[in-house]
């Protein structure tokens, strides 16, 4: 998609994080198209962020840092040398001196400003057009001093969503499974940190096996699979809270649950007496629904962004392969026929694309079709590539590759396009991975 | 096959050491042993002002113990790729298993299903269920009451051994019987 016209960006306000329009945005001629890949990314200066108290430089030198950070990441862009600006910091609080950034090829510029008074921080950030001379964007963000990254990926945001005409997903966070020990008595934990990885936390402490962290769509809990007892069953965790109560009255196994779009519903399954069916609870009413009925493997369902249909894995035509069904129940249509096993589907928030896990010749790709199953692209290949989840815009997919030489297993992510496939660090090897919606 | 063999081998080995006198050297593992110390220890040196080490022996497999199960009946089958059908070798160790069982009425046990790595997490935590539930349907129509058998899935999780090799899998996709010790 491409930008033509400039439009107000609508963000959402969250508890002390307020954004405010400075000034109606210009028309400007940058247009990033993202839906090809990206070959050449956009140069593109940050400058630290103007403050008039050591403290305020310091904190706007650090935003700087995380914008550009995240910009690069997304492999769209090319933040430049800082050491080759011409204009400070404190020159920039006017209009810039488009010749000068002309002159070190950027084209676009991104300029801020930072006030702190008592525990509050206001920003100001612009994003300019350097070749047409115009601002692009501007907002004024507001929030206590401890949520500075928020503000900082906030304007990457800004900025990501101006320029490519996608919502952005930087101001996100990403749940996944800690592994430590012997492969054999592999310790997992449950931890969350920030899309860039900062903010790390452990939320629970090895001494039960816990599996498939999922956000709820409004990232204030996460539902997952906990081995405590004789049965394993789904558990939810309020993440203000800490607290964690079984998911649903069931009497068998329970796993693999997933979010309804709304959050009111968690697609979960039982396995009762050796046969796995998907069923749904209604988390405000309790009522559970059973939604396949078939002795083979119903399990891994995903959602479509309007909680109308659900993709599934069932091993009901021989091997693993893809589903699509009503989420009220009906008779399935498979999707998938090319070949392989398939599995842990992930339908896009953007709705076009499912994601999944393929098994095919001795290797484990992730790949993305169309929700008819047309289209089919795998994206990665390796000994083992497994469970997608999509970023918030749909537009990079998150994954876990395990090196069977080594034994390890880390954390991936590349864009829909097969392009820029990263290394997602994290503390220890890693597994598992859920991407959360935009934090509200 | 093989697991008939290794048992029939550590029947031989019980029979050997059901006397503690007449403990076979090869068991004598110093390696393992507890206080037996190794040489340079400075237990066995003068300090100690004693030329005799002492240590505790093994003890001996109790019946209806697991390694009991483990030793004379076999705790394991093992299923073929994406597979939770019983093959011969593993009906006739269950078939064993379940006059095994039946001779300890008292005891109660888990069927916990294992499989390879080669699926999703997911798929690979229902597939481990299936098999457990094909071990308990056959122990209980050999009249194994099924209160008796519990049944767990761990899917990929809990690998019996750690490499990524064929044989590795092999010995990966399976359903372990577990006396539970606290009933």
């Amino acid at each position: 998609m491409i930008v033509s016209l400039a439009r107000r960006a609508v963000i959402r306000l969250a508890m002390a994080l307020s954004v405010v329009a400075l000034a109606t945005p210009a028309p400007a001629q940058i247009e990033l198209d993202i839906t090809e890949g990206v070959v050449e990314p956009l140069p593109i200066a940050v400058s630290e962020f103007y403050g008039a108290s050591a403290e305020e430089q310091r904190l706007g030198s650090a935003i700087a840092d995380v914008v550009a950070a995240d910009l690069e990441r997304s492999g769209l862009f090319r933040p430049l040398d800082r050491r080759a600006f011409i204009q400070s910091p404190e020159q920039l609080r006017t209009l810039p001196r488009f010749a000068d950034w002309r002159q070190i090829n950027a084209q676009a510029l991104v300029t801020g400003q930072v006030q702190a008074s008592g525990d509050g921080l206001v920003v100001e950030f612009r994003l300019w057009d350097v070749f047409a001379g115009v601002q692009m964007r501007g907002l004024r963000l507001q929030t206590s001093e401890d949520q500075w990254r928020r503000i900082a990926h906030k304007v990457a945001d800004a900025v990501y969503e101006r320029l490519t005409g996608e919502s952005g997903y930087f101001d996100t966070r990403i749940a996944y499974i800690a592994e430590t020990g012997a492969a054999t008595d592999r310790i997992k934990r449950i931890a969350v940190m920030d899309q860039d990885g900062e903010n790390h936390r452990y939320l629970s402490d090895g001494g039960d096996l816990v599996l498939t962290p999922r956000f709820d769509p409004s990232v204030t809990s996460l539902a997952y699979l906990r081995y405590a007892g004789t049965v394993p069953q789904v558990q939810l965790m309020d993440l203000r809270t800490g607290q964690e109560r079984v998911l649903g009255q069931f009497d068998d196994m329970t796993f693999a649950p997933h979010f309804s779009p709304g959050g009111q519903t968690v697609a979960l399954t039982v396995a009762a007496a050796g046969n796995s069916e998907i069923h749904l609870l209604d988390l405000a009413s309790g009522r559970q629904t059973r939604i396949t009925n078939h002795p083979a493997i119903d399990t891994s369902s995903s959602f479509s962004p309007d909680g109308g249909q659900i993709v599934f894995n069932s091993d009901r035509a021989g091997t693993p392969q893809l589903y699509v069904m009503s989420a009220r129940g009906g008779e399935p249509r498979r999707i998938s026929f090319g070949g392989g096993q398939y599995g842990s589907p992930a339908w896009s928030p953007r709705g076009d694309l499912i994601a999944f896990t393929k098994i095919d010749g001795g290797f484990f790709h992730i790949g993305v079709m169309r929700p008819d199953g047309s289209n089919e692209r795998l994206l990665t290949r390796s000994a083992f590539d497994e469970g997608p989840t999509f970023a918030p815009n749909g537009r990079v997919i998150l994954f876990s590759r395990k090196d069977p030489r080594t034994g390890r297993s880390r954390l991936m992510s590349i864009d829909v396009t097969g392009y820029n496939e990263r290394l997602v660090p994290t503390p220890t090897d890693a597994s598992d991975p859920d991407w959360s919606n935009i934090i509200p | 096959m093989m697991r008939l063999f290794v048992s029939a081998l550590a029947l031989a080995a019980l029979a050997a050491c059901s006397s503690p006198d007449e403990m076979p050297p090869s068991q004598m593992d110093p390696g393992v042993a507890g206080g037996m110390g190794a040489p340079g220890d400075a237990r066995t040196g003068a300090g100690s002002g004693a030329g005799v080490s002492t240590s505790d022996l093994p003890p001996g497999v109790e019946p209806g113990s697991q390694e009991d199960l483990e030793l004379t009946v076999g705790d394991r089958v093992f299923f073929d790729y994406d597979s939770a059908v019983l093959n011969s070798q593993a009906t006739g160790i269950l078939d064993r298993q379940a006059a095994w069982l039946l001779g300890y009425p008292d005891l109660n046990v888990t069927i916990e299903g294992h499989t390879d790595e080669r699926g999703t997490r997911e798929y690979n935590l229902a597939l481990g269920d299936r098999r457990a539930n094909a071990v308990k349907n056959y122990l209980v129509a050999l009249n194994v009451p099924a209160s008796r058998i519990l049944t767990i899935s761990y899917g990929e999780e809990r690998p019996a051994v750690a490499e990524s090799s064929e044989d590795a899998y092999a010995r990966n996709r399976r359903a372990v019987t577990v006396v539970n010790t606290v009933n």
